[in-house]
């Protein structure tokens, strides 16, 4: 067993991921990396709370994932890995702990267009999207396990939608 | 019919916000209306492609325009939940019920004469309690009818 998903997520832990994912892929362990969440034990508590208790929900900056992650790698349980955004996730490709990237939700806000009923995207997180591809990693959009995993040419032309 | 026996005059005025997944919210009040008339009480709310920031900031909007301090959500782990729960932080006379079902909001409708946090904390345990099980196998099949 190991991290099954590494998922960019900006609602982080919710019932996608709780019930969605967790419940079919037997999931035992989140590991959300998100520097704002983990600087604030407020947000800790309002994330753990939205868990079952026997699943366990690990908090990590984004400088101190990648140290940890053989740990989590290592874990005789499943689990999943989340950021809230691109630009974390392009953080641990670069620590060379991730090499599979699943887009499951990047909601809509000024400046970005629509490219999957799940997935808006700016400009600039395309071009950090075709940046990771690059580097060998393999991106996809899923939001769910029965959906179909969008490639990141299909996800980009917006031919899905 | 006399006075003594006229059913009271039902609130129609907003006391509550209904949040969830797809169409829950727009569910769950449809079904208060059709059982009740009462469903004018409950405000459903969307949020469909929204991130936790956006759904905090609509459902924040939905509070103050119509002067409610309680919310019904169908999830504890679900997005609606975390972003209420950002706003109940600030909000001392709020109410949050996480994985609220059809009898919470029946319960919830007709308790007009109790302060609507009280109100909702009152139809939260109605909404428990109303979950059974009916069937054989639900007591391991060794006879009985019904489990609770």
């Amino acid at each position: 067993m190991t991290v099954e998903l590494f998922r960019i997520d900006d609602r982080l832990i919710h019932g996608q991921v709780v019930v969605g994912w967790g419940q079919p892929l037997d999931i035992g362990f989140i590991v959300l990396v998100d520097d704002t969440v983990a600087a604030s034990d407020w947000e800790q508590e309002l994330y753990r709370m939205g868990v079952p208790p026997e699943m366990d929900v690990y908090f990590h900056s984004a400088s101190d994932a990648i140290a940890a992650m053989p740990k989590y790698l290592a874990e005789s349980r499943r689990g999943i890995l989340l950021t809230g955004d691109i630009a974390t996730m392009q953080r641990l490709v670069d620590g060379g702990v991730v090499h599979n990237v699943n887009i499951g939700g990047i909601h809509s806000k000024p400046g970005r267009v629509q490219r999957l009923r799940y997935v808006f995207l700016s400009p600039d997180e395309e071009s950090q999207l075709r940046a990771l591809a690059n580097n060998g990693v393999k991106v996809s959009a899923q939001d769910l396990p029965g959906a179909r995993d969008v490639s990141l040419p299909d996800l980009l032309a917006g031919s899905e939608l | 019919m006399s006075n003594e026996t006229s059913p009271p005059t039902a609130t129609t005025a907003p006391r509550a916000i209904v949040a969830g997944h797809g169409e829950f919210a727009a569910g769950l009040v449809s079904a208060v209306q059709q059982i009740t008339g009462r469903g004018g009480q409950l405000i459903p709310v969307a949020v469909h492609q929204l991130s936790v920031e956006d759904i905090e900031d609509l459902l924040r909007r939905r509070m103050i325009e119509n002067g409610v301090r309680v919310i019904f959500t169908d999830l504890q782990a679900g997005s609606c939940t975390m972003a209420s729960r950002k706003i109940l932080r600030g909000m001392d006379d709020a109410v949050l019920v996480a994985g609220a079902n059809l009898p919470t909001l029946l319960d919830f409708v007709f308790s007009e004469a109790r302060p609507a946090p009280e109100a909702a904390r009152h139809a939260a345990e109605r909404g428990r309690a109303a979950i059974v099980v009916h069937g054989v196998a639900a007591t391991g099949g060794s006879g009985g009818g019904e489990g609770r």
